[in-house]
Formats: structure tokens, C-alpha cells, sequence
């Protein structure tokens, strides 16, 4: 067994032990370090495939900036301890197989739809240069797209959590 | 390079730049004792050694014998984690800072760098905000008003800061085409006119280097961004509640992102270890180190000559100058540099 992939099962072993581990915390802040740790694991699954500039952008967009958000508000609004509920009998019944089937399709269809074209783990790092080219020339109306959308989204949020004038207003007077 | 010697190779390397690094943190922390000492008329440290230059052992041993005190309503394991956090993404970041030519040992040539990855400069930002956790999470496990607020502030000023700093280097990567510390630093090579030499801050990026220095205040903390722990409001901010290591923990977390923000100014904008380089090959080696060296001390310098000269800023000011003024400069300048090189 090559280091490489020892790694790379390493790296997935900590992505899934933090996901169930987000899910059994029941401190909001335990959560959501957890989650860092599978952002960060998964950066590594990335590197290992040669990605280095996805990694790299893994760790800063998602462990650096999105989470510490996270971290903030949950500071912020110092959310406290939530109570562990019993859990419904539909999702062990029905949740459970369903997770089980779920990832099996996904697994075979990963296996089958993909010929010998697969990434092998310790694949050599691709230069940042190829996806710059390839977001800014082949994809480049998806991703200008993508950007209007995501502005729109905080627009949305921005008219959503200021108060209305007349509001505004009526406290000023 | 067979594998067992590229490790062996990477060991000694780590060891030694963790070495210097650790005594480059001790004697930052004296120099500044001693600088701001004198601004303000005063000697600084004198007792220990001549000129006090013993000072950072007494202090080290000083810590490591303290009673270590952790408060009854702390939240224990982030409490614990936090300072450990702090300070080993604070260490991590030298790891792929380059500090000279590459060098002939024994037929191999070994990059004077622990090592060199194609988005080192993306390593050092996203390991910096990571560093970010241990000023929020002390802050937050604390259990104190004054921690909380130190870690709230910390970690809005340090989002809202990382912005600015990341779009200041852009215009950088746009000159160098390359997200390679090494090959940012050979870009820079030559002269202008025979005698300017050809780095990036007489190459057009002066307004970026500006704004790349103002944000790296903020990211590490420093006076006049030094809002996280502003004595006079919050006590010591996020780090009220820690005594002995665990106190000196987060202090040379502190000083090693000084290092690493000199650092990387030296290489984006001053050149890297590029300067006069003559003499045999023995000098030729230590030469571009030593030059590094030197640029890397003129602006640790600098930080603690502003920490002895300006006063601290209020929240709303802070923000407000992070949001409206250095965020707009940065993005004009990457536009003018955009533009610039397309031409």
C-alpha cells in the first residue's frame, strides 16, 4: 500500500468521524468545529488527488472565512446546550436503509460511469494556471453567471435584515 | 532526490527554521521592549545580560515555572485547544516562505525553503485564517465579558481585514503569473535604468503594498488595530483568563505572524533576497539570506515604531475604514494593475 493512499483513507476516515461527529455534538460550537475538521480533511483528500489549488481555496473560503462566520453568530447569540431528543421512529425505519441504499447508488454509479479516466491518489499537482484557463475561457458564462447569482443572494439578505423606513422613520420623529 | 533523504533533509530543515524562528520570536518581543523603551524615554530592559539581552530566557523560565491557572466555569477542552491552535498555525505558515537561492550540498540542490508548493502563497492566507480560531475560541471558552468581546472583535476585524490584505497581493500574482513564493521572488530580479532595482513596489505596486501593510495590522492584532485586547476597555481581551504558557502561547503567536506578514512583504514587494551578491560562493550563498534578513528587520522595525507613535482606534472607525476605504483603494488597484499588464 503505497503513503499515498494510506493518507488518503486517513483523510477520509477524519472527513466521516467529523461529519457523525457534527451530527452527535450537541454543543452548536462542537458542531461546528467538526465541520471544520471535514473541510479541512476533505482539503486533503484534494491535495492528495492533485488539486492544490482547490485544496488550498478549500481550506481559505470554507475552513477560513464561511466557518468563522459560523463560529461568530453562534458567539454572538451565545447559543446554548440543545437537548438530545429521542429521535423519531421514521428515521431510524425508514432514514437508516434509505442512507444505506442511497450510498450504495452512488457508489455504483460512481464505479460504472467513469472508465479508466479516474484520478489515481498522489496523481502529480496541476498547476493553478489550467483551471484559471478553464474558468476564464470555456466556463467562463457559468461562472460570471454563478457571481450575479450570489450577489443577488446578498442583496436579498441585505434588504431582508434592514428595517423598513417607515419604521425608521416613525423612531426618529 | 531518493524519498528517505528528502525526508531526512526536510527534518533538519524544520528543525532548524523552527529554531531560528522560536529565538527570532524571543528577540522580537526585546527589540520592541527596548525601541518602544526608548521613544518613550525610558531604558527598557537592562538587568539581565548586557544591554538585557538575557531578558527572553529569564521570561521564558519566568513562564514555565508560573502556577498555570485555569478558572472553575472555563469550557476546558476549547480553553486547553485554543492557545495550541494559536500557536501552531502562527509556527505553520514559515514552512513555505523562501529565504534565499537554492544550494549545491553534496551534488543535491537544496532550496534554502522547507518547501516549495506551487499555491504557497494561498497556503500562508489559509493557514493565517485558521490562526484566526485560537483568538475566537479563547475568547468564547473563557467565560468572561471581556474574553467574548476580545474574541468577537477579533474575529469580525480579522474577516473583514483578510479581504483587503488577499486583494492587495492580487495585483502581485497578476505581475509574477505564478502563486510560487520562489518564482514571485525571481520575477523580481534586475534593474531599471541599470540602478533601480526591479522589485514589485517601484514596479507600480506602491498603493498595494500600503494597503497590503495596513490589513496585515489589523490580521495580526497590532497597534492601532489592536482593538481584540485594548487594555484600557477589555482588560487583556481574549487572552484575560490565561497565565503562564498558555498566556506566552498566544504572545508568540502573536510575534511569529509579525515574522510571517515581514516576511511575506519582503517577498511580494521588496524583492525577496534579491540585492548586491558578489564575492566567492560561500558569500554568495549567505549574501541573498542576509539581505532577507536585513528587509525582513526593517519592518519589524516599522511595527513596533508605529505601536510607539499611534493611538488605538475606535470600533466604528475601524470597521469603517476596513469597509470604505482600504477595500475600494485595494480593488482600484488590482483593476489599474489588470489593466496595466493587459496592455
Amino acid at each position: 500500500m503505497s503513503i499515498h493512499l494510506i493518507l488518503f483513507l486517513f483523510f477520509g476516515a477524519v472527513a466521516v468521524a467529523g461529519a457523525i461527529n457534527l451530527l452527535a455534538q450537541s454543543h452548536p460550537i462542537n458542531s461546528a468545529l467538526s465541520l471544520i475538521a471535514v473541510m479541512a480533511a476533505l482539503a486533503g483528500e484534494f491535495l492528495l488527488l492533485g488539486a492544490e489549488f482547490v485544496a488550498a481555496i478549500q481550506v481559505i473560503v470554507y475552513a477560513g472565512a464561511i466557518m468563522v462566520l459560523f463560529v461568530f453568530v453562534i458567539m454572538l447569540l451565545n447559543a446554548g446546550v440543545e437537548e438530545h431528543t429521542k429521535g423519531s421512529r421514521v428515521a431510524i425505519v425508514i432514514g437508516i436503509p434509505g442512507m444505506l441504499i442511497g450510498s450504495v447508488l452512488v457508489a455504483w454509479a460512481l464505479l460504472h460511469s467513469y472508465g479508466d479516466e479516474r484520478v489515481v491518489a498522489g496523481a502529480l499537482p496541476g498547476p493553478p494556471a489550467t483551471i484559471a484557463t478553464l474558468l476564464f475561457h470555456e466556463f467562463l458564462l457559468p461562472f460570471e453567471v454563478t457571481s450575479i447569482l450570489i450577489l443577488i443572494a446578498i442583496m436579498g439578505a441585505v434588504v431582508l435584515a434592514s428595517k423598513p423606513q417607515a419604521v425608521q422613520k416613525r423612531k426618529e420623529h | 532526490m531518493p524519498i528517505w533523504l528528502f525526508i531526512v533533509v526536510s527534518i533538519i530543515k524544520s528543525a532548524i527554521l523552527l529554531f531560528i524562528l522560536l529565538t527570532a520570536v524571543a528577540y522580537t518581543v526585546w527589540l520592541e521592549r527596548k525601541v518602544v523603551g526608548h521613544m518613550q524615554n525610558r531604558w527598557g530592559p537592562t538587568r539581565v545580560g548586557p544591554f538585557g539581552l538575557l531578558q527572553p530566557a529569564a521570561d521564558g523560565i519566568k513562564f514555565l515555572f508560573k502556577e498555570d491557572l485555569t478558572p472553575p466555569h472555563v469550557y476546558k477542552p476549547l480553553y486547553i485547544a485554543a492557545p495550541m491552535i494559536a500557536v501552531i498555525f502562527a509556527l505553520t505558515s514559515i514552512s513555505v516562505i523562501p529565504f534565499g537561492n537554492s544550494v549545491w550540498i553534496h551534488g543535491q540542490l537544496i532550496p534554502l525553503q522547507v518547501t516549495d508548493v506551487n499555491v504557497g502563497l494561498l497556503l500562508i492566507l489559509g493557514v493565517t485564517s485558521i490562526g484566526v480560531y485560537g483568538v475566537a475560541l479563547a475568547g468564547w471558552s473563557s467565560n468572561n465579558k471581556y474574553s467574548l468581546l476580545g474574541g468577537l472583535r477579533a474575529s469580525a476585524q480579522m474577516v473583514s481585514y483578510e479581504i483587503s490584505l488577499g486583494l492587495s497581493l492580487v495585483g502581485v500574482l497578476i505581475m509574477s503569473g505564478s502563486f510560487s513564493l520562489r518564482q514571485i521572488v525571481e520575477a523580481q530580479q534586475g534593474h531599471f535604468w541599470g540602478f533601480i532595482p526591479r522589485w514589485n513596489i517601484f514596479h507600480g505596486q506602491i498603493i498595494g503594498f500600503f494597503c497590503y501593510l495596513i490589513a496585515a495590522y489589523a490580521e495580526t492584532n497590532r497597534i492601532p488595530f489592536d482593538l481584540p485586547e485594548a487594555e484600557t476597555e477589555l482588560v487583556a481581551g481574549y487572552h484575560t483568563e490565561y497565565s503562564a504558557m498558555k498566556f506566552a502561547m498566544f504572545f508568540m503567536a502573536e510575534y511569529a505572524n509579525m515574522i510571517t506578514v515581514a516576511c511575506l512583504a519582503t517577498l511580494m514587494f521588496f524583492g525577496g533576497w534579491n540585492g548586491p551578491i558578489f564575492g566567492p560562493y560561500a558569500l554568495q550563498v549567505i549574501l541573498p539570506v542576509f539581505w532577507f534578513i536585513a528587509k525582513v528587520f526593517v519592518f519589524l522595525f516599522i511595527y513596533i515604531w508605529v505601536r510607539g507613535t499611534l493611538p488605538r482606534f475606535r470600533y466604528d472607525q475601524l470597521m469603517a475604514f476596513g469597509w470604505k476605504f482600504l477595500l475600494p483603494v485595494a480593488l482600484c488597484n488590482l483593476i489599474a494593475t489588470a489593466v496595466a499588464v493587459a496592455w
